[in-house]
């Protein structure tokens, strides 16, 4: 192996790494778990990323938020070459895919159809993200014996070492919300601790969010299986207009 | 009807479809991919041996919409939510009047809605009242993702609706069914989320507003709004078919559902052609909740399950039920508990 191989070799782990901390924030899931990623590919010049999404009609502005934030986070570990994402199969692919190469932000690749960029968007989705995590780290401590009381009085080092801590800190840490040990464990998505007479009934809308979210990512990996198959063979749908439906 | 073990079930199917989604209708790439997705559902979702070719499915005959909801699918009443798409689709994809002949073909057993969109204004509105002239409307569909020209939808809180909704109230259109699609106007909101629902449904209390597929992808979202609005009912389309798939789900799905919004405004639909009432039908009879989350969400009952498979929808459209399949005890009427003003434990 020539090192200049050698070297594209190293860049592409780092590039699948990078991927791999980009996450669908309707779904709260990594795109490389999710088979949204189907080709990466790395040259002395050019790191060349392709995605693919379960339905042709996937919303938009999702859709934008993965391409750009895949955008970013292969950039920071492509030593230099210049990074192409390429959605493929989606009716907006164009807008999208330029837009985020050109830096023309969300507004400015739908001109005239968005009045603001995605920060909202993704806030309200890094709360869902939030509430769902919190439910599923507070299932478990009740499931252990803990109470409604003990959950409403729990700081963040209460918490046991396990992998529910681990994603509760994390959508803290993207909300901006403090994981200091001190810190109440139990607070809403603006960081405001809930108190012990609201925990239950938090608990159980949390619930509801959680349920939802799982379920959405049961249907997409559905769809996106039914679309293109098993495995992560890409572009076997480039021309889904002409040979899904044409004569 | 449907029999099984000795009870009855009166069926309404209150989302059904008869569309034309052959090649040839297709206006442009989005008409083709919007049917390919309807397709992907179809074919990911049925059992095996209800799978269409895309061909067929694009072109199912007016006798196969009959056959599978009349024939082998227990349907006493269907209601079809037209679903216009003028901008895909040169004949539009599913249309009232494309819906209405059908169901002059067929006495007795379609009730047809209309539809109308914001965007058109004080043509639309005129449009809306010839409708209802012609075909008797007693609900409409909304499909809140059209595209029309440059937008990519609207949404039930934009001023524009309130005119098309007073005209509702005049003409005794009273059954409001909204659809969520991918997009809406502006691009950068949530297009699924259904606050705007939330707007019109206390601006309007008269109206009964019907949010198709119980708001999904936001169950969530809907359920917090149907538990404020004792007009706000949820259309099982396309939750129906995670029986087959993913009966856990489901469980979860009708439970939260029961919870929050109850048995009393919840109605069954196929969404046919994109999949078929018979099997829908008979696996949601058998079904139980697993005996695991029974302590949350309780059990299904016969007669909570005749409200959903008919009951309810016959309510919202003064359908007539045969005595024998009415429930006995009307006191059965039940608050959900996630209404109830009393703290949840």
């Amino acid at each position: 192996m020539s090192v200049q191989v050698a070297q594209h070799a190293g860049v592409e782990a780092d590039v699948w790494s990078a991927l791999d901390t980009v996450r669908d924030p309707e779904l709260d899931e990594s795109i490389v778990d999710l088979s949204f990623v189907t080709e990466v590919e790395v040259d002395s010049d050019v790191v060349s990323v392709r995605l693919r999404l379960p339905t042709y009609f996937c919303a938009p502005n999702f859709a934008y938020l993965m391409v750009s934030d895949a955008f970013d986070a292969v950039t920071r570990v492509a030593s230099g070459r210049m990074v192409r994402i390429r959605l493929e199969d989606h009716f907006a692919s164009e807008e999208i895919n330029g837009g985020v190469s050109s830096g023309a932000g969300f507004e400015g690749s739908f001109p005239g159809q968005a009045r603001e960029d995605l920060a909202e968007l993704r806030l309200t989705f890094q709360r869902k993200a939030h509430t769902a995590c919190l439910e599923r780290a507070s299932a478990q401590l009740l499931t252990n014996g803990w109470t409604i009381e003990s959950l409403a009085q729990s700081r963040l080092s209460d918490l046991p070492d396990t992998p529910q801590r681990e994603s509760l800190l994390r959508r803290r840490a993207d909300l901006g919300l403090s994981i200091d040990p001190a810190q109440p464990m139990f607070v809403d998505g603006e960081g405001r601790p809930v108190g012990k007479p609201d925990v239950a009934s938090y608990l159980r809308l949390a619930k509801t969010t959680r349920v939802s979210i799982e379920g959405n990512s049961g249907i997409c990996r559905g769809l996106l299986k039914t679309r293109y198959g098993e495995g992560t063979t890409a572009g076997t749908l480039s021309a889904v207009t002409s040979e899904r439906t044409s004569p | 009807m449907y029999e099984k073990d000795g009870q009855k079930y009166f069926v309404v199917d209150s989302h059904v479809h008869y569309w034309d989604g052959r090649p040839e209708n297709n206006k442009n790439r989005f008409g083709a991919g919007f049917t390919a997705c309807f397709y992907d559902y179809h074919k990911n979702l049925s059992p095996e041996e209800y799978v269409w070719t895309p061909e067929k499915f694009g072109a199912y005959t007016e006798q196969d919409l009959v056959h599978d909801l009349f024939e082998e699918g227990y349907v006493d009443k269907a209601i079809f939510q037209p679903t216009y798409l003028s901008d895909f689709y040169v004949n539009g994809f599913n249309t009232t009047e494309r819906d209405g002949a059908v169901m002059e073909n067929n006495p007795g057993k379609f009730i047809t809605n209309g539809a109308w969109d914001p965007r058109d204004g004080e043509a639309g509105l005129k449009k809306l009242e010839e409708l209802h002239a012609r075909w008797n409307l007693q609900g409409v569909k909304l499909y809140t993702a059209e595209w029309r020209g440059e937008s990519r939808g609207y949404k039930l809180s934009d001023p524009e609706c309130v005119p098309y909704l007073q005209k509702c109230m005049e003409l005794g259109i009273k059954n409001i069914h909204v659809h969520k699609g991918p997009t809406i106007y502006p691009l950068n909101k949530d297009a699924f989320d259904v606050s705007d629902i939330d707007y019109a449904a206390t601006m309007f209390p008269e109206l009964n507003f019907i949010v198709e597929h119980v708001g999904l992808p936001r169950l969530e979202d809907f359920c917090w709004i149907a538990t404020q609005e004792s007009n706000v009912y949820g259309g099982l389309a396309v939750a129906m078919p995670f029986i087959h798939t993913r009966p856990r789900y489901f469980a979860q799905i009708i439970g939260e559902l029961l919870y929050w919004v109850g048995e009393d405004r919840l109605t069954f639909a196929s969404d046919y052609a994109i999949w078929r009432p018979k099997w829908l039908i008979e696996k949601f009879v058998d079904f139980q909740i697993p005996e695991d989350m029974q302590a949350e969400y309780g059990v299904l009952t016969p007669d909570i399950k005749r409200k959903i498979l008919g009951l309810n929808a016959a309510k919202l459209y003064g359908i007539e039920v045969p005595e024998e399949l009415q429930i006995k005890d009307v006191s059965a009427e039940t608050q959900p508990v996630g209404s109830s003003p009393v703290p949840v434990a």
